[in-house]
């Protein structure tokens, strides 16, 4: 029998996470931002029926990156987290935080645990307020840190270089067809910086509005109310445009 | 497997595994004791006392289906409650009044609701209306051990079905059996009474504003006759809780339109006692 060759642990993380980072790049990235009604959705997925953001509760919305079947597990564990306490104690009892920290301890266990290969995801958690300032969103990388995001964040392959155009971009109270359009153009950067055009069909977008009557806020928006949203502020920053040259 | 429901740990292995898209199925395997119909009774004697309610009516009209409830909830001859609430969105496009024990009644609803948005969640797709009309059957014949002991629970299922375009009502007895209503339909105790009166009401063209009056009618009629189903409280204000489901989903009828008809209702009944006449042939 061979002696195993020793690894050191710092070794033997930084090749770990080096594994889930390559897994993750290998997807497209998404964005989640804050508008003044809510918190909006957006990635580039051309598929109708895997989805990359879905409802977890009333006013939990989750959105991941990477591998689909470790996510889509992730998923539906976090429903039935939600589920299961809402139905224990209160609705009320089901909080953004709680599940950012189930996921959180999850995700870290699997990721130091020799027995497992490290998930290859990167989760956002959000859960929207009465008022944006009440908004929560948590994102989640492989090896389970958690970090509490404000205003916009992008998860995936590319995030770094989105997130640093959305921070720069990115405003309080912007309208829910400012905030889409912002996510578009950047997600449709690419490295080197030029744009290239995404077909609103290869478009996944989905809501948390704090104004809808029902108890669950999450909604997907898709067809003719999406192609009507990116058409809005097509033409508002039109007008802008030709205002500018009058100028 | 332990509960970990508290702790903020690692998810257990039971949420992390493939399976059902059931909430039930998922508690029985999971947390059984927290399943309504698992849970066992002392042996009593006799009927155990606890507050039931009533009378639920519904009624199909075209372009969906109306269903409401009084608001009366009795233990033996006392008054247990005046405005229990005993009609209950289930999801969108559904609703269910409930008649019997009223405890077991609420906690069933609560699951079934749960039962309903967890499906809707994990699947992406909603159930169809008669893949929920099944699930409260099963829900149903969970609690049969507890409706042999007195505390049985009788619901009364009203959905729009999105796939046939029209409201549609199911019936049910207390061992889960499930038939479906053609037109109206009443369950609990003033169900026989409710059920005459929409017997000589009802028409198949009612319009939406019509089938409103007509649950009214047929409670304002149950509670005429049976003690144990509560009249519109003028005095309290406690009106009956009627419920519209259409294309547009589920949508309680606001108190201020309640107390309208309840009124108009009331007051055609200080002229004419015994309501609305039907045509001798």
């Amino acid at each position: 029998m061979s002696t195993p060759f020793y690894v050191s642990p710092q070794q033997a993380m930084a090749d770990r996470a080096e594994y889930a980072r390559k897994g993750i790049a290998r997807g497209r990235s998404l964005v989640v931002l804050q508008y003044v009604d809510g918190i909006v959705f957006v990635g580039e997925n051309p598929s109708r029926a895997l989805h990359k953001f879905s409802e977890i509760y009333d006013r939990i919305g989750f959105a991941a990156a990477g591998k689909y079947n470790e996510y889509e597990n992730l998923r539906i564990g976090g429903v039935r987290y939600a589920d299961l306490r809402g139905y224990t104690y209160d609705r009320d009892d089901v909080t953004a935080r709680g599940l950012a920290n189930v996921y959180a301890q999850t995700l870290g266990t699997i990721f130091s645990s020799a027995a497992e290969k490290p998930y290859e995801v990167e989760l956002v958690v959000a859960e929207v307020g009465e008022t944006p300032d009440g908004d929560q969103i948590y994102r989640l990388p492989h090896d389970g840190s958690i970090v509490d995001e404000h205003g916009s964040v992008a998860v995936g392959g590319n995030a770094e270089q989105i997130s640093s155009y959305l921070d720069q971009r990115h405003q309080d109270g912007m309208t829910l067809a400012e905030a889409l359009s912002l996510a578009v153009q950047a997600l449709s950067r690419d490295t080197n910086g030029t744009q290239r055009e995404i077909p609103a069909e290869r478009l996944e977008v989905a809501v948390l509005d704090r104004t809808r009557p029902q108890q669950r806020k999450f909604k997907r928006i898709v067809g003719r109310q999406l192609a009507r949203l990116l058409e809005a502020d097509g033409a508002s920053s039109a007008t802008e445009a030709e205002d500018a040259e009058e100028e | 497997m332990e509960a970990n429901t508290r702790s903020t740990g690692r998810l257990p292995a039971a949420f992390l595994t493939p399976g059902s898209s059931s909430f039930m199925d998922f508690l029985s395997e999971h947390q059984p004791e927290l399943l309504p119909g698992k849970r066992q009774l002392p042996p009593t004697q006799g009927v155990i006392e606890a507050p039931h309610g009533t009378t639920i009516v519904a009624v199909t009209f075209p372009g969906g289906v109306v269903l409401a409830g009084d608001r009366r909830a009795t233990m033996g001859n006392i008054i247990a409650q005046r405005d229990i609430e005993k009609v209950f969105p289930a999801d969108e496009y559904s609703a269910v009044g409930i008649a019997g024990t009223a405890g077991l009644a609420v906690e069933m609803v609560k699951l079934f609701q749960l039962e309903l948005e967890h499906f809707e969640k994990v699947e992406g797709a909603q159930l169809s209306l008669e893949g929920k009309a099944n699930r409260l059957s099963t829900m149903i014949r969970s609690n049969l051990g507890m409706a042999m002991q007195g505390l049985a629970v009788v619901p009364l299922f009203a959905g729009f079905d999105v796939d046939r375009g029209k409201g549609r009502i199911f019936s049910y007895d207390v061992t889960g059996g499930r038939s479906e209503e053609q037109g109206y339909a009443a369950t609990g105790s003033g169900s026989i009474f409710a059920r005459g009166a929409m017997k000589k009401l009802f028409r198949e063209d009612l319009t939406e504003d019509q089938a409103t009056t007509l649950v009214v009618q047929a409670l304002y009629d149950a509670a005429d006759d049976d003690s144990a189903t509560g009249g519109p409280d003028v005095a309290r204000r406690i009106y009956p809780i009627v419920t519209v489901i259409t294309e547009d989903g589920f949508r309680r009828l606001t108190e201020d339109e309640a107390s309208q008809i309840a009124r108009s209702v009331l007051e055609r009944r200080l002229e004419q006692p015994d309501g609305p006449r039907a045509a001798l042939l």
